[in-house]
């Protein structure tokens, strides 16, 4: 029982680190339309910016306090991801306006190209850590309960506690600002939002950026556990199931999708994964999306598919 | 002055019903095989035909069975590397285990594999549709590259996934020199390509595009959704299956899982989308694009550099590749969201017209 806990504990933080990067694909398709495959480069990119800033930085103002860089450098790459966020806007976005669906996914996958090869060109290609001052060192809780208590990696914890309280930050910003009010407006209905006086542009700048700093923390996150590499830009690949698991439209169905996609990846892991072979996280999660998709093909939260001919 | 339709009347239907009307192109197309037949290897070199020629054949039939599904049918698979590997695989399986099978034999009984494997991926699709469908197939994609890399029946046992096959003969020719390789890979990709031209001209293609251009109204008229679906996923599986057996026998040699990864199916797409959607000769614009630009890259870039006076590091090099690459990518869809076989199109009607355009 104790062991099972200790798993499903696991992947449920495991999944909050998915929601988090789920989010970033929820918030742009909703305001866009764009199914926004460059969210994993974005995250290997802002990781890749924040991990050489605080580098820099501290060798620059002679600081060591790690979470004194950390933080200079955590506000120099959310500059880095607003550029980001314009000039995609203003290079590719605006040009494709009312093309199709695919379209649009092909030129965010040119822009995964493109931020890759700019972001190892400009910050390197070695691995690189961030030092956010998280505690590595894992705990025992509930010892007077279990036998042996379970085992709790405090990293993970306080990961989980970050994303959750990004999640919250931006449900206050989308439900009480104005700001917020005028991105949901657009993700309703691109041409009413734009006759009521929305300027779209300006709205797209805005949810880009709000994608960079979500691929920010992000890559923050996922860095300082993993360290700041190429391979961070699969994590996206990683999290695509849950997007379609909890609804591309909807923002609490990346996060409930994310938590059932980190419990059912861990839980098959270790009591299926003798039977099979091991490494079978990867697929489960796109078979357990597939599973779900069959018996509700807009995703859990999404909004209802209604054709008309 | 001399492409002109002029004075060609079309007096049966089957006259109608060419592939080309029009004479002039069928005169170009007959000088155009002969040339990639005869011409083409007395003039290319070794080089030429291993980094370009082949790939590009096997490349450009890879294509024509991606631009099936994608371009006539309207459903995106992102599967595509794993269609690749199933095919390599299975042929390899046969190519191994039985004695004595032909080349041919196999390579179709791993189209064959990659079918099978493709229907039973592409039923989602009977569900599912548009973006969800792209990330629904990726589960082709990761539970091959799982498949292959862990369960070791398929590997013959060895233990990293590696697999090579070597002898490869047809009919007696050996087929050892990159000349035969390519002879080889084009009389395939012709007889494909002129099946598949033809499937996508007959009913069952008016069923695809219709199912393309819209299910529901192509329900409501009396074409069923799931033989239509079906049917595109296994005639363009069987194809990029093909094409995958191709690809790990005659190119590589030796292969493992990672040759079949999700930037292959990323690839493919690109070619898709470059070359034009719902068009075959798209396809082989958009695989000679593909298979062209990184070796043109890697030879420019060095010597613009060395123009400046700077010392350009290999590394820099690819990562400056993969920015001009998605860059390209980028600009080619704003610039021309129908591809390479639109421009081909109106570059075709402007010489009907020209010299005199009015």
């Amino acid at each position: 029982m104790a062991f099972f806990l200790e798993t499903l504990l696991g992947g449920l933080m495991a999944g909050m680190l998915y929601a988090l990067v789920a989010l970033g694909f929820v918030l742009i398709y909703k305001a866009s339309g764009v199914f926004n495959f460059a969210q994993g480069a974005m995250v290997l990119f802002a990781a890749l910016a924040m991990a050489r800033f605080a580098e820099w930085s501290g060798e620059a103002l002679g600081i060591g306090n790690p979470l004194v860089t950390s933080l200079l450098a955590f506000c120099g790459a959310a500059v880095v991801m607003f550029c980001v966020a314009w000039v995609i806007e203003r290079f590719v976005l605006r040009h494709l306006v009312n093309q199709e669906g695919t379209t649009l996914l092909m030129a965010t996958l040119g822009i995964t190209y493109f931020l890759e090869g700019l972001g190892q060109s400009l910050f390197g290609s070695s691995i690189y850590k961030i030092d956010i001052g998280m505690p590595k060192d894992p705990v025992m809780i509930l010892e007077n309960v279990f036998e042996g208590g379970i085992l709790l990696n405090k990293e993970d914890f306080y990961a989980a506690l970050i994303a959750a309280a990004l999640v919250a930050l931006l449900s206050i910003f989308f439900q009480k600002t104005s700001t917020g009010r005028a991105l949901r407006a657009v993700a309703d209905d691109h041409q009413a939002a734009q006759s009521i006086g929305i300027p779209l542009n300006r709205i797209w700048v805005i949810v880009w950026c709000v994608a960079g700093v979500v691929a920010l923390v992000a890559g923050m996150i996922w860095g300082s556990k993993l360290g700041v590499q190429f391979s961070l830009a699969t994590v996206a690949l990683r999290a695509l199931p849950v997007v379609i698991l909890g609804g591309l439209t909807s923002v609490p169905g990346a996060i409930v999708g994310g938590l059932i996609i980190g419990v059912g990846e861990k839980l098959s892991e270790v009591y299926l994964g003798h039977f099979i072979g091991g490494g079978i996280e990867i697929w489960f999660a796109y078979v357990l999306a597939l599973g779900f998709l069959l018996v509700r093909p807009q995703g859990l939260f999404g909004e209802k598919i209604i054709d008309r001919v | 002055m001399f492409y002109r339709e002029n004075g060609q009347f079309k007096t049966s239907y089957r006259a109608d019903q060419q592939i080309f009307p029009i004479r002039q192109d069928r005169i170009a197309m007959a000088l155009f095989m002969l040339f990639a037949i005869a011409v083409v290897p007395m003039l290319a070199s070794d080089y030429l035909f291993r980094a370009i020629l082949i790939p590009f054949l096997i490349f450009s039939l890879a294509a024509v069975g991606v631009n099936i599904l994608v371009g006539y049918c309207g459903q995106i698979s992102l599967g595509s590397g794993a269609f690749m590997a199933v095919g390599a695989y299975a042929a390899y399986n046969f190519f191994v285990r039985v004695d004595g099978l032909p080349l041919i034999l196999a390579l179709i009984l791993g189209g064959v594999c990659a079918m099978l494997f493709g229907i039973v991926f592409g039923l989602p699709s009977l569900r599912v549709k548009g973006l969800y469908l792209a990330v629904a197939t990726l589960a082709a994609q990761f539970f091959s590259d799982w498949l292959f890399l862990r369960v070791q029946w398929f590997t013959n046992n060895s233990s990293s996934g590696s697999v090579s096959v070597n002898g490869l003969q047809v009919f007696g020719y050996s087929l050892d020199s990159p000349l035969a390789k390519y002879w080889f890979c084009l009389l395939l990709l012709s007889v494909i390509a002129l099946m598949a031209k033809n499937l996508v001209r007959g009913a069952v293609g008016r069923e695809w595009m219709a199912i393309r251009d819209m299910d529901v109204a192509a329900a409501v008229i009396g074409i069923r959704p799931m033989y239509a679906k079906l049917s595109a996923f296994a005639v363009s599986s069987f194809i990029v299956g093909i094409a995958g057996a191709l690809w790990a026998f005659l190119y590589l040699g030796a292969w493992e899982p990672a040759a079949f990864s999700v930037d292959q199916s990323f690839k493919l797409l690109f070619m898709v989308i470059i070359g034009g959607m719902g068009s075959i000769v798209g396809s082989f614009f958009g695989a000679a694009f593909i298979v062209v630009l990184p070796i043109a890259l890697s030879q420019i870039l060095p010597a613009i550099t060395g123009l400046l006076g700077m010392e350009i590091s290999t590394a820099s090099i690819s990562h400056v590749e993969l920015m001009v690459f998605g860059g390209l990518i980028v600009w080619f869809l704003i610039v021309e969201p129908h591809g390479l076989a639109k421009l081909w199109a109106i570059s075709k009607q402007k010489l009907r017209i020209w010299p005199f355009p009015h």
